[in-house]
């Protein structure tokens, strides 16, 4: 069980560019965060950040889990569900073999046919990914998340690519995680849907 | 083999087997060359077998860094590293399964169809014999400092060519020792050579794994 996801003073610099500075957020259990901000302000950096990719400039992000809080990177990254913007799929890969292979190196036992048939993806299932249009490898994408089973989710411009459908169960899978108990932070330019609260970057 | 381990494992062979992949395509260089070579120097016979060891093991290397500047790009370029490093692996564990990834789809491959290639070059049977194992105990070393190379290179865009320029020189002893066992051999003298070998692989084996998850770390920082 996830408790709280906190952001104290943290900065990020991409080469001599200072991005964001004293930036403090929380959000707690069940709970939805927006990223909102222009092109180039921080957003992706900002999820990199929080997946432990990228070391803070200064600052610390941690996350508190029921029994332990957690701030080193690699750590916390145990407990992240991505979503990129650059799909993760492999084009020789049938979408069925790409999201056992995820199930597996994540090493969850899920119902995988439950989420592609979520994502209307039953269909593709022995179809290999490079026949996937944007939007389907998407959904390929959310399905990967559903998966997971992973309390934080990152997710960068979930709705991008996805016709309206798709966006309307992007926004169901967000809201069901979070009723669940999980958190999602996402960089997102498109209106949500839900109830969200939204930090904005780089207004300062 | 279902494990995290296992499965990046198997993915990353299933991809080499597949079209495109990169096992055939090693296999089918390391053959042409051994093919073309005959052509340039002439046909005798005592010459080749001469140099056969050298052209064999300087072959099989290049074949093997054929596919190497792939092991990590191609997961890095696609975002498929991302989620694999928020997998339950640590990032050694996943440099590991990388590196015998290569080494059974290239390495390995090449060292069975080295023996066919001896024939070309009338490589006595107590030679092609010696030359299968020098292949065997070596070309782990190849895949294993490679990977670091792979790790180094993984973000520049024509890695590719970079990456043989930084790990060929660190190949220099395996080639040396490597061909030197098969020379032993020939000329019945006692062989140190693969002991070496095998203990440049088991060191390069067991180093590269952290050095390559430090290349990893950087590069999904950068």
């Amino acid at each position: 069980m996830i408790l709280s996801l906190t952001a104290e003073k943290l900065a990020c610099t991409r080469g001599d560019r200072r991005l964001f500075a004293d930036l403090d957020f929380q959000v707690g259990a069940g709970e939805a965060l927006v990223i909102e901000g222009a092109n180039g302000v921080g957003k992706t950096s900002l999820l990199r950040l929080i997946a432990g990719f990228l070391p803070p400039a200064a600052g610390r992000v941690v996350i508190v889990m029921s029994e332990t809080a957690i701030s080193e990177g690699e750590e916390r990254g145990r407990h992240v569900g991505w979503l990129g913007h650059q799909d993760g799929i492999k084009p020789q890969l049938s979408v069925g073999e790409q999201l056992e292979f995820f199930a597996n190196l994540y090493g969850v036992r899920s119902a995988l046919n439950g989420a592609l048939e979520r994502m209307g993806l039953s269909r593709q299932r022995l179809l290999p990914c490079r026949y996937l249009s944007a939007g389907q490898k998407k959904r390929l994408g959310l399905a990967r998340l559903m998966v997971s089973k992973r309390p934080l989710w990152l997710l960068d411009e979930p709705f991008a690519a996805l016709d309206s459908a798709g966006r309307f169960l992007a926004a169901e899978l967000m809201q069901a995680h979070c009723a669940s108990g999980g958190i999602v932070v996402a960089a997102s330019h498109d209106p949500f849907g839900f109830k969200a609260r939204s930090l904005r970057l780089g207004a300062s | 083999m279902s494990g995290p381990f296992a499965s990046l494992l198997m993915r990353d062979l299933r991809l080499a087997a597949r079209s495109g992949g990169s096992a055939a395509l090693a296999l089918a260089f390391f053959a042409l060359m051994a093919t073309l070579v005959p052509l340039g120097v002439g046909a005798d016979l005592r010459l080749l077998a001469r140099v056969a060891a050298g052209v064999l093991w300087v072959g099989a290397v290049l074949a093997a860094l054929l596919s190497l500047d792939r092991l990590f790009q191609g997961d890095f370029d696609d975002g498929s590293l991302d989620l694999i490093a928020l997998s339950p692996l640590s990032l050694e564990q996943v440099a590991l399964a990388k590196f015998l990834a290569h080494w059974l789809s290239t390495g390995l491959p090449l060292t069975l169809l080295s023996p066919v290639l001896a024939l070309l070059f009338g490589l006595p049977g107590n030679g092609a014999v010696m030359l299968v194992i020098s292949l065997l105990l070596g070309t782990p070393a190849v895949s294993a400092i490679g990977a670091i190379g792979a790790g180094l290179t993984l973000s520049l865009k024509r890695g590719g060519l970079i990456l043989p320029l930084l790990i060929l020189p660190l190949l220099a002893p395996v080639v040396i020792f490597g061909a030197g066992a098969v020379s032993a051999a020939l000329n019945g003298l006692a062989n140190g050579a693969l002991g070496l070998l095998g203990a440049l692989s088991l060191a390069a084996g067991l180093l590269s794994p952290f050095v390559t998850a430090a290349c990893v770390r950087l590069n999904l920082a950068g």
